[in-house]
């Protein structure tokens, strides 16, 4: 069964356009805002990020991120409550790290993203083999599992990775950490291509793209783009007005290209 | 059988282990466990890293039977002396068999992270004696208490950088070092310093640790005719305690691996998930990993080997603590009895025989000294302020 992330994306895609997924940090001061500028400015769904003390695959910006939201106390619990009452009308993922989830436990865990209306989990350090417990859950519950497909994978690697991707698969834009870059990395449309090639999902780069003439150059291959630490660089600067203009602008970019 | 285990291609040891890792990392750690095993199975790797640990390191390393202590405390105490290994702990049996692995593999740069920075400095060595670029992350904290090793790296010809995030210590610069390697896997091996991480690194390090127990073995039988009562080692990620438990695990002899109070992962901690492994890791109600606090930089680490929270599962191994006045208290008592300065790491396992040599008279103990305490001294020397 086709989930409503996935939906949603296929939505855009079939009408001959091209998806933006922006993300924001759960918990940072404020936060609760900026995913509704993201909403009301033409993103399709949204990343919301659970503050983590190690987290390994992502850069400074996201990491400076994510030390404050912890600091002015976010848990999962209250990042929870507070997504309950966001009603953006458009799908939600949560980013969060595996011990996140295997603290609360798998199926807790789904359940308690099923009651705040999330509707799929993107986990980068649960690879495709320790995957299983937790699909499992997150499949019961109908939470979709976004799985990422890495650059270095090889062509043997990519069709299991697929397979188990529900909502869309996260095709990795360069060898690396979250984070701004001058230029959108060869590696990202060269993944995407193998990627599409394999399945019928939506594929979506993210990691390293920075703003909408990258986000443009990746969706030529793609059928979309996350945006990270651009967003989150926007929200600590600017606030939420500076997302919501920054999140159009990518918006219009990709809606005026032809493609 | 033994219970020393040799983990299939899911990594685990019992519910342990295992490989959390980002995707981008996954072909990486399948690639290393292959040319491991390859490297681990071929008579030439093994003479060339025998070689290496012979005329370079300076194994086998000796034990060493102190009188002086065994008198005071009323048991018969030996040391395996990994103090005396060239750059002065255990250290360099691990990378050693790392960096020559990663020269097979093709790798030109090896970045590591460390803590007290022995683990630094052994890699450093390594790389420089190999030929191979060296990049060498360490918590900012750690940084201002080892400035010795800082230097002794950059001696070597490594690059030491001082990581700013969370804690500013060990875990933090096993998240800097796992970063830098998602971005230059294709020609970096990250030369891991204990028996953590995704698999195969708690079994590889494992396996190149064992050189210390295979060797206490034999030197124990021909100094007492018998394995000891007691088998006792610090333990931070825990590799020179899983290097000289190896040797003993299938003997009758209690395994204690001490831990620090402020980073008792074991005794303190729960299953959680980081750095690649699941182990015991102390953690809050939210599973946000916590910050270890402890005197010696070397085991300021909330989480352990994936083995030992096995072995601690089984009840082969406990895994008592000791505080940071007991760890000062055995850091002089073994200078001043024996006229030997150990690493602060290594007065831990002092510490805790000190403190329960009333429950073991008559026994025989073996300590693993796993290094020398010239490292420590500045710091001892604010704390020991009368001697100064």
């Amino acid at each position: 069964m086709t989930g409503r992330l996935e939906a949603t994306l296929r939505t855009r895609i079939d009408g001959g356009g091209k998806c933006l997924v922006p993300y924001i940090t759960g918990g940072y001061p404020g936060w609760a805002d900026s995913v509704r500028a993201c909403a009301a400015n033409g993103a399709d769904a949204i990343e919301i990020g659970i503050p983590f003390s190690d987290p390994v695959m992502d850069g400074p910006v996201i990491q400076k991120a994510s030390q404050i939201a912890l600091e002015a106390g976010a848990t999962p619990v209250s990042i929870f409550q507070e997504i309950r009452t966001l009603d953006v009308g458009i799908p939600l993922a949560v980013m969060c790290y595996y011990n996140t989830v295997f603290h609360a436990g798998h199926e807790r865990f789904a359940s308690d993203l099923v009651a705040a209306g999330v509707s799929a989990a993107i986990v980068p350090d649960l690879p495709l083999e320790e995957a299983g417990d937790w699909c499992t859950a997150a499949d019961a519950a109908g939470i979709e599992t976004v799985m990422l497909a890495a650059p270095t994978a090889p062509d043997n690697r990519l069709p299991r990775v697929a397979e188990r991707a529900r909502g869309f698969v996260y095709s990795v834009g360069l060898l690396g950490v979250t984070g701004e870059r001058a230029e959108l990395a060869l590696t990202a449309t060269i993944l995407a291509a193998r990627v599409k090639k394999i399945t019928n999902k939506p594929v979506l780069i993210g990691v390293g793209v920075s703003n909408a003439l990258q986000a443009v150059e990746a969706s030529r291959v793609a059928d979309g783009v996350i945006m990270g630490a651009s967003v989150v660089n926007r929200m600590m600067d600017g606030g939420s007005e500076a997302v919501g203009l920054f999140v159009a602008e990518v918006r219009a970019a990709l809606d005026g290209a032809t493609w | 059988m033994s219970i020393l285990q040799t983990p299939g291609s899911d990594g685990r040891f019992g519910e342990f282990g295992g490989r959390y890792v980002p995707e981008t990392l996954v072909p990486a750690c399948q690639e290393l466990e292959a040319a491991f095993a390859d490297a681990w199975n071929d008579p030439l790797f093994r003479a060339d890293l025998d070689q290496l640990l012979r005329e370079y390191a300076g194994r086998p390393s000796m034990i060493t039977e102190c009188h002086n202590l065994s008198e005071q405390l009323g048991i018969r105490l030996f040391l395996k002396r990994e103090d005396l290994n060239h750059t002065g702990s255990h250290k360099i049996n691990n990378v050693l068999g790392q960096v020559l692995l990663a020269k097979r593999m093709g790798k030109k740069r090896i970045v590591a992270e460390t803590g007290a920075g022995q683990h630094g400095v052994a890699s450093a060595t390594a790389a420089a004696l190999l030929g191979l670029e060296c990049k060498v992350y360490m918590g900012e904290v750690d940084i201002a208490r080892q400035e010795l090793n800082v230097f002794r790296m950059r001696l070597l010809g490594s690059e030491v950088e001082a990581v700013t995030s969370g804690s500013r210590t060990l875990k933090d610069a096993v998240n800097e070092a796992m970063r830098d390697w998602v971005a230059s896997v294709e020609t970096t091996h990250y030369c891991l310093g204990s028996v953590m991480g995704p698999h195969p690194y708690p079994f590889m390090v494992r396996q190149f640790h064992r050189v210390i127990g295979d060797e206490a073995f034999v030197q124990m039988n021909d100094a007492t005719g018998t394995s000891p009562d007691f088998v006792v080692a610090c333990v931070g990620g825990g590799s020179n305690a899983m290097g000289i438990f190896s040797g003993f695990i299938d003997t009758p002899a209690r395994l204690i691996g001490v831990e620090p109070a402020g980073g008792a992962a074991v005794s303190r901690g729960q299953p959680g998930v980081v750095h690649g492994m699941k182990s015991f890791l102390m953690q809050d109600e939210y599973g946000q990993v916590a910050e270890a606090h402890s005197i010696s930089a070397g085991l300021d680490y909330p989480g352990v080997g994936p083995e030992h929270s096995y072995l601690a599962s089984i009840g082969r191994a406990e895994y008592p603590t000791v505080t940071d006045d007991e760890v000062i208290a055995g850091f002089q008592l073994m200078s001043r009895s024996e006229g030997i300065i150990p690493a602060l790491e290594c007065a831990h396992a002092m510490a805790w025989i000190s403190r329960e040599a009333k429950n073991m008279q008559g026994k025989t103990v073996l300590m693993n000294l796993s290094g020398r305490g010239d490292k420590d001294v500045g710091q001892m020397m604010s704390i020991l302020k009368d001697l100064t």
